[in-house]
């Protein structure tokens, strides 16, 4: 789950991440609130989960309650690339004299966490990683180790961090690094992590990506999760426990298993069609399951024909023939059903499904002779 | 021959006695693979439709001479499983359990890698490892393997192993080996681990290979096959139209920018040598061709 910027500092704050001092708003009236409480000049930030705010008119600097109240009623409601910006962050503007980077994540090559500094921040890192790899410091951390003492500050050194800055950007690192761990994080990044005109190097902006896995040890993430936006069928599939992701084609995708979802969009895409999603039911496929997963994809109104991709290992084919048979009677589709099924008892599936095979269920023996059939009915346009 | 297990293989099933583990664990065993304890802290003494419950690793293989483990336990229990599987001095364990902290395995893969090099570990979230005829640890149906060879399969992805299976028992070509190296982020055998193996191994003529976007584990082990590999390589990349930047149900297949992308890891399974087919289907048939010439 990636977090807001604000819920990111919010995050750092709990392991002593120093930031500036700020607070969200939902309303231009808020906005003011938090700024006076800040003191002023003030930042107002869109909170959106989406790169490129500052280009897109979503972050301003205001100077005076007159001017938080201008710029907090262009940014809310703004549309930064899809995203509807619903609430700000309000934060005392910082002097700042240099901006530089900082970061932990996992290295799954080297299967070692991996931190990454440069004194060059405040752009984007992996322009900076392409143009400049030496600009980046990194250093590989052994989660058995775990940070070694001097190495923050070895790092820090390394990246060029101005003398002034190094004693405190160490100290952050060490910080961070615990946020990282203890936080199950996936990603945690501070660009820009800046050294102010008075001398403080704080975090002025937050990325934090968590790692979904370890939310049973998180209670406090509870808050995060409110505030995720999902489009009306990825929400639908969430309550249902699907595994769904809403795309652009015509052709409706269900699948056991995300290998077989993501190279089923991959048959139907060679063929000639294109995916309406990627809906993953995995192992269990009965009745109910099935019901749910043709119901999150009868509500797109671009699908036009589906496609069920099951390959029975330790399911059954008989079991899913029943599901989907069951799922016909409860949910009125819209479009027809492209059947793949094969595996484990397939041949008792395509018994069941024998006496319900029509125009609107068609069986196919192989998944490219089922991705083409179901392009047909589609409509076959991309 | 095989790969990592045989007839030999004697397993000790960790978390046996759970509804997970007792369905599993049985299965394997009528498979015909030598499930010779279980273990379930506190029920200790008791046991599973004839399979002795131990309460600890350590008396589990002092009493049974158990070489391997297959962990059957809910993520929170499963770092601590592993870590006493590897202490008990297995040398081989299977770790099926999805949803473990990636702190967590980065964690006990790391511990393992200095602690303990003889154990070697397949997984978290994998579908396990399957010897045909010989040995099957963990979920994949027995029934759509054909044992003989000469074919050794490894994969990312537990439904595309049993596609890749399938495609090739139907066409009555046999397996090895098919090993399941499962999609998350710190996976404790690689490709590589296996297509070493598999090189290694007389009885495996062509190695068939899954992938799915994201990591660079396939770029590496094109590197890999190119310096290494005198056996011929069947690849297939899942998630050729796979929407950038969006997590597909494993934590593996995550696409950042253009790395990792299926077309970045299809370029260089090809430069390497390989065989890259577009779909499932197609690696089988490829595959079936490339048999068909040895024999």
């Amino acid at each position: 789950m990636d977090l807001y910027e604000y819920q990111g500092k919010q995050y750092f704050a709990r392991y002593g991440i120093p930031t500036s001092p700020g607070g969200v708003a939902d309303t231009v009236e808020e906005a003011v609130a938090q700024a006076e409480r800040a003191g002023y000049p003030v930042v107002v930030k869109a909170q959106v989960k989406v790169g490129g705010r500052g280009k897109a008119g979503g972050i301003k600097l205001a100077a005076d309650a007159g001017e938080v109240r201008t710029h907090a009623a262009a940014i809310l409601g703004l549309d930064i690339k899809g995203h509807v910006v619903q609430r700000l962050w309000v934060e005392h503007a910082s002097d700042i004299v240099h901006e530089y980077y900082a970061s932990f994540t996992l290295d799954r090559a080297a299967k070692l966490h991996l931190c990454m500094v440069s004194a060059k921040g405040g752009v984007d890192i992996e322009e900076v990683a392409a143009t400049d790899p030496g600009a980046i410091a990194r250093l590989h951390v052994d989660p058995v180790d775990g940070l070694p003492p001097g190495a923050a500050a070895a790092v820090v050194a390394d990246a060029g961090l101005h003398p002034e800055a190094r004693e405190q950007a160490a100290q952050l690192l060490g910080a961070l690094y615990r946020c990282y761990v203890e936080g199950d994080c996936d990603l945690a990044e501070i660009n820009p992590l800046i050294l102010t005109t008075d001398g403080r190097v704080h975090a002025l902006d937050a990325k934090v990506t968590l790692d979904d896995n370890a939310a049973f040890r998180h209670p406090e993430w509870e808050e995060f999760a409110g505030t995720e936006t999902l489009d009306v069928r990825e929400q639908l599939a969430k309550e249902k426990g699907l595994n769904y992701i809403g795309l652009s084609g015509t052709v409706g995708i269900i699948a056991n298993g995300a290998g077989l979802a993501m190279s089923t969009l991959d048959v139907v895409n060679q063929v000639g069609g294109s995916a309406a999603n990627f809906l993953d039911i995995g192992g269990g496929a009965n009745a109910d399951v099935m019901a749910a997963a043709l119901e999150v994809i009868n509500t797109d109104p671009a699908v036009r024909a589906i496609f069920v991709n099951i390959f029975g290992g330790i399911t059954r084919c008989d079991e899913v023939a029943n599901g989907i048979v069951e799922a016909l009677g409860r949910v009125d589709l819209r479009s027809p059903i492209v059947l793949r099924l094969d595996g484990t008892n397939a041949e008792e599936g395509h018994e069941i499904l024998a006496a319900h095979v029509s125009e609107r269920l068609v069986v196919d023996e192989t998944m490219l002779g089922a991705a083409r059939r179901a392009v047909a009915l589609a409509g076959g346009d991309r | 021959m095989s790969i990592f297990v045989d007839e030999s293989t004697k397993v000790v099933v960790q978390g046996l006695t759970g509804s997970q583990g007792r369905f599993h664990g049985l299965r394997n065993r009528d498979y015909g693979t030598q499930v010779v304890a279980g273990v379930t802290p506190g029920k200790g003494g008791t046991d599973v439709d004839g399979v002795p419950v131990y309460d600890t690793m350590d008396e589990a293989v002092a009493a049974t001479g158990a070489n391997a483990s297959f962990v059957v336990v809910p993520p929170k229990g499963a770092p601590g499983a592993v870590i006493d599987a590897a202490m008990a001095g297995v040398s081989f364990v299977v770790c099926i359990t999805e949803g473990i902290p990636a702190q967590d395995e980065a964690l006990f893969y790391n511990t393992l890698r200095r602690d303990f090099p003889g154990t070697r570990l397949l997984g978290p979230n994998c579908p396990g490892v399957i010897s045909p005829g010989k040995c099957n640890i963990g979920i994949t149906s027995g029934d759509i393997a054909l044992p003989g060879g000469p074919v050794g399969i490894v994969s990312r992805s537990g439904t595309l192993t049993y596609q890749a299976l399938h495609e090739l028992s139907q066409q009555k070509v046999g397996q090895t080996t098919c090993v399941g190296i499962g999609g998350d982020p710190v996976p404790g055998t690689s490709f590589i681990d296996c297509l070493a193996a598999f090189e290694a191994d007389p009885d495996t003529r062509a190695v068939m290979m899954i992938g799915e976007i994201g990591g660079s584990a396939e770029e590496e082990a094109a590197a890999f096959i190119a310096s290494s590999m005198s056996k011929p390589v069947v690849a297939y990349i899942a998630g050729v139209t796979a929407p950038p930047g969006r997590k597909m149900g494993h934590a593996g297949a995550i696409i950042s920018g253009s790395q990792g992308t299926a077309q970045a890891k299809m370029a260089a399974l090809e430069e390497a040598g390989a065989t890259v087919a577009q779909n499932p289907t197609e690696a089988g048939e490829r595959m079936v061709e490339i048999v068909r010439k040895l024999a």
